[in-house]
């Protein structure tokens, strides 16, 4: 239900002129104050001052590096499928140095005009490999082909990432050891092979 | 013959490149100033010099009174459109019919009192023994204000032929509402203006300022409710908020929807000037025009002493009087436009015809009587 307020106006105001100099009254007070005494203007003088965004603000992706500088992207192709606006589009390759981790994304560009910075790709990685936490836009382009966020691109504003990624390698069985317990491996046969003492 | 020639063309310089540069500054304040009053910055980029290296702002901007010079050049350069239906002389005409009056009418606005010009250094000439006095004013016209009525209404015709030449429905009913508007409040203004004629009883608006020599005698004094009235409606002549019926961006764009480029900034600037005209006018009836209290032919008399001036710097003194007054009205009528909701169109017409009108015939019946009877005391029977 609409609620009905009426304003009951006396001969005062409805003789328009009092009312008219108080509002003119109101305004020029605001002008004299912003212009002669304490500024309280609100504009934010965009290119030379800045607004500090929050911290959660999502903004350019980053592709986040290994220790050694490798891309951590495991090219599971998580993000791509979760992308409401799909645009981000990985070439899986091999990684082939042997260590635990077997995948990597040969190419992983991402549309940032078509991306609708929902933050669904950093939600899905496992590997805490795509960020969206640069702080910066996305800049204005010219051309709709300057648009597209290559890995090149993506990496040079990633940073090393400290987590254990890929466990303890494919020999894991030999360097597991949970704290304060003994613990059995066994080989595929099911026969005991190995008995670990717990630290 | 030569030498009044050449007086008339040196005043016309001077009361004309105040007025235009007045209009084009307030194209600025207009925006500053309406920033200003809603906390905002308004414009202040356009720069004259370009920005240091590894700076985004230029240099000389000015507060950015370098704005006005940028629309101009802008406009000046935009495309010269003119519908293809539309009435081709009457299209051009228009706008020189709204800017062209507005600029003829300053020509009875005195800016500055009689100058005499054998005596600038003297102190306190007697005017009376001057062989040759120069009135600050360009037209010494007895009809004066008459004169002002007679070819501001000129300006309707601008608006109504912008309105119906460029063919557009649009255009056609904003050219309806200016006329209608401005021909409503014109009345009220004639109406307001003859209590001050029966005050000062002259037309001329060079003797009214001269009988506005002390505050006492000051139109706004003598005449509270014919100057609220002259206001209000000198607002609703320059067509402008609260009474910008005539323009509208959500209803019907206005009279001039569809000029473009040069012909658009003879429609800008003629408001602009009008509102400086609209400045002079109520400066010169009601606010004692380019008297300061207490300046009189010797110097200043403020507080007690005499500060002595000489002629020519008493007539400067003036003219800065008169110049800063006019500024003043300007600044409120656009603290005015930035402050008040705008009206409907049936409430400008019942504040006009039902408000206004009656309230000036009162003004000058009240007016009449006490200048009547103030004779009779006077008047031997």
């Amino acid at each position: 239900m609409a609620k009905v307020v009426s304003i009951k106006r006396g001969l005062w105001e409805q003789l328009y002129l009092p009312e008219l100099v108080r509002g003119v009254g109101i305004t020029l007070k605001h002008f004299f104050v912003n212009t002669f005494g304490s500024k309280e203007i609100v504009t934010v003088r965009y290119p030379e001052e800045k607004r500090e965004y929050p911290p959660r603000f999502r903004g350019v992706h980053r592709l986040m590096k290994r220790e050694d500088g490798s891309v951590r992207c495991v090219a599971c192709m998580m993000c791509s499928t979760i992308c409401p606006a799909q645009c981000i589009y990985i070439v899986a390759g091999e990684r082939g140095d042997g260590t635990a981790i077997e995948k990597v994304p040969v190419s992983f560009d991402i549309d940032e005009l078509i991306c609708v910075v929902c933050g669904m790709c950093v939600e899905a990685c496992p590997c805490d490999a795509i960020r969206m936490d640069t702080g910066r836009h996305y800049p204005p382009v010219d051309r709709r082909d300057q648009a597209f966020m290559q890995k090149e691109d993506l990496l040079a504003a990633g940073g090393p990432n400290v987590a254990v990624q890929g466990g303890a390698g494919p020999d894991w069985r030999e360097s597991y050891r949970p704290l304060g317990s003994d613990r059995q491996i066994y080989d595929r046969e099911g026969k005991l092979a190995k008995q670990i003492k717990g630290s | 013959m030569f030498a009044i020639i050449v007086a008339a063309l040196i005043k016309l310089v001077i009361l004309l490149a105040f007025a235009i540069s007045l209009a084009a500054v307030l194209t600025w304040m207009e925006r500053r100033q309406s920033a200003m009053m809603q906390d905002r910055i308004g414009p202040e980029r356009a720069n004259l010099l370009p920005p240091r290296p590894g700076q985004v702002l230029g240099r000389l901007r000015l507060f950015g009174l370098v704005h006005p010079i940028a629309d101009a050049l802008k406009l000046a350069a935009k495309e010269d459109f003119v519908p293809p239906k539309a009435h081709r002389v009457l299209y051009a005409i228009a706008p020189i019919l709204t800017l062209v009056p507005v600029l003829l009418v300053f020509a009875v606005i005195p800016f500055g009192p009689p100058v005499c010009m054998g005596a600038l250094g003297a102190k306190a000439p007697d005017l009376a023994q001057c062989t040759r006095v120069e009135l600050l004013q360009v037209a010494h016209l007895d009809i004066g204000l008459l004169f002002v009525f007679a070819i501001a209404s000129l300006s309707a015709y601008g608006a109504a032929l912008a309105g119906w030449a460029s063919n557009s429905s649009y255009g056609l009913l904003g050219g309806m509402r200016a006329t209608a508007q401005m021909f409503s409040y014109e009345i009220t203004m004639g109406m307001t203006v003859m209590g001050a004629f029966l005050v000062y009883g002259t037309l001329e608006p060079m003797a009214i300022v001269q009988k506005q020599a002390t505050f006492s005698q000051w139109g706004i004094v003598l005449q509270p409710l014919g100057f609220i009235l002259f206001f209000v409606a000198a607002i609703a002549e320059t067509k402008r908020a609260p009474f910008d019926l005539p323009e509208g961006e959500s209803e019907i764009l206005g009279f001039f929807v569809e000029y473009s480029g040069a012909r658009f900034m003879m429609f800008y600037l003629g408001e602009f000037v009008e509102i400086v005209f609209a400045g002079c006018m109520i400066t010169t009836i009601f606010l004692g025009g380019w008297q300061l209290p207490g300046l009189m032919a010797d110097g200043l008399h403020w507080f007690g002493t005499v500060f002595s001036m000489p002629h020519w710097l008493v007539v400067l003194v003036q003219m800065a009087t008169f110049m800063a007054k006019v500024f003043l009205c300007c600044f409120l009528q656009l603290a005015i436009r930035w402050s008040v909701p705008r009206m409907r169109y049936d409430q400008l017409m019942k504040l006009g015809w039902k408000g206004l009108l009656p309230a000036s015939i009162l003004n000058v019946v009240i007016t009449a009587g006490v200048v009547l009877w103030s004779q009779a005391q006077v008047l031997p029977r």
